[in-house]
């Protein structure tokens, strides 16, 4: 019955784990890894670092994996399920109920009023990023990689996809000697 | 044609969006207001509101949605599995070659050099944001909105759900 314990131990991850998937990881450990002793802490650190190195929402990348590890396909099933559906259920339902009556007045203020608030969270994410960005490649390197993305891509109309594409293949095949300069800075 | 639409436009955003469910929401909305024009800027913005106001990840929440709403269930299933699939196989199938690289240089600065295009999306994300409020709401109610949930957010670290429930009963009192 390894299927329905962690069909339950990931349905509690989903429905606390709030903040996006970033913020779920200690809820996950919590589960996986204390209550139910699937993994080691090692382990558990092995397969943080593994999603990591690949791109996509690693909510969806740890219950997926750990399902395969402990119940096979069906515990992977089980375990992304249990994550994903009942929000995706609710999300559904209520921006049905709001899109129906979008002509009252008060409804369709309540929609206006809430475009203020994601544009404070997107300028969250915004910092956040550029932060650990800077922290990361330095200010002047930052900046100027974004200033050259932003122009390629709202600008020329690059696709976003080409461009970090290119990024991506530059950074894995680009060789890594010169690391002793880079370190003075 | 909508199926292989909507899979592309939530499997491109997943299969390069280094950085988590976060970094995905502008190369997602890249696809689903610029390339495809399936939601309006305000209807991405709504999204994302529920979206960050309910738990569980986000890039699959909206991905249901979205899916949904062009397409109905199939459409759901579609846009799901494009944002969980890939990535998920691609663990499954390569963990041990990704086991061995797990602290390449290489491999951390695929990452670390995405974040600045990731981020100057985010901002241009947040500039039209602030836009369309300004054209919908007009500034009084945009500054308003915009330095209460500053404040929630930033210094008292409210919960995105209260502030969004909090801006919710502002607009149905004042906004009409």
């Amino acid at each position: 019955m390894k299927q329905s314990a962690l069909f339950w131990a990931f349905l509690r991850v989903g429905l606390l784990g709030f903040g996006g998937g970033p913020a779920m990881i200690p809820l996950v450990r919590a589960e996986v890894v204390t209550r139910h002793k699937w993994l080691t802490d090692e382990e558990f650190a092995d397969v943080l670092a593994i999603g990591n190195t690949l791109p996509g929402p690693i909510a969806t990348k740890m219950p997926g994996y750990i399902g395969y590890r402990v119940g096979g396909i069906s515990g992977c099933i089980a375990a992304v399920i249990a994550v994903i559906v009942p929000m995706i259920v609710a999300m559904i339902v209520m921006l049905g109920i709001f899109s129906r009556y979008r002509d009252v007045a008060w409804i369709r203020g309540m929609g206006q009023a809430v475009i203020p608030v994601v544009m404070i969270m997107m300028g969250q994410l915004t910092w956040d990023f550029f932060d650990k960005s800077q922290a990361a490649l330095g200010w002047l390197a930052s900046a100027l990689m974004a200033v050259i993305a932003g122009g390629l891509i709202y600008w020329l109309g690059v696709h976003p996809g080409w461009v970090i594409s290119a990024i991506l293949l530059t950074a894995l095949l680009r060789p890594t000697a010169k690391k002793r300069v880079e370190g003075s800075a | 044609m909508i199926y292989w639409e909507l899979f592309l436009a939530f499997f491109i955003p997943n299969i390069i969006g280094y950085g988590g469910g976060p970094a995905i929401i502008p190369l997602v909305e890249a696809e689903v207001v610029g390339r495809y024009g399936w939601m309006t800027s305000q209807e991405f913005a709504e999204t994302l509101a529920l979206g960050n106001a309910l738990p569980s990840p986000i890039a699959t929440k909206m991905a249901g949605y979205v899916g949904y709403d062009i397409a109905g269930i199939g459409g759901a299933l579609v846009a799901v599995s494009a944002t969980v699939i890939p990535s998920l196989l691609l663990m499954l199938g390569a963990l041990g070659l990704l086991y061995r690289h797990r602290d390449s240089p290489r491999v951390k600065r695929m990452s670390q050099w995405v974040r600045p295009v990731i981020a100057i999306m985010m901002a241009w994300l947040t500039l039209g944001f602030l836009l369309e409020s300004l054209n919908t709401s007009g500034a009084i109610h945009t500054l308003i909105i915009g330095i209460a949930a500053a404040i929630a957010l930033l210094r008292f670290n409210m919960h995105p759900a209260f502030v969004v429930m909090g801006a919710l009963a502002y607009g149905a009192l004042f906004i009409s």
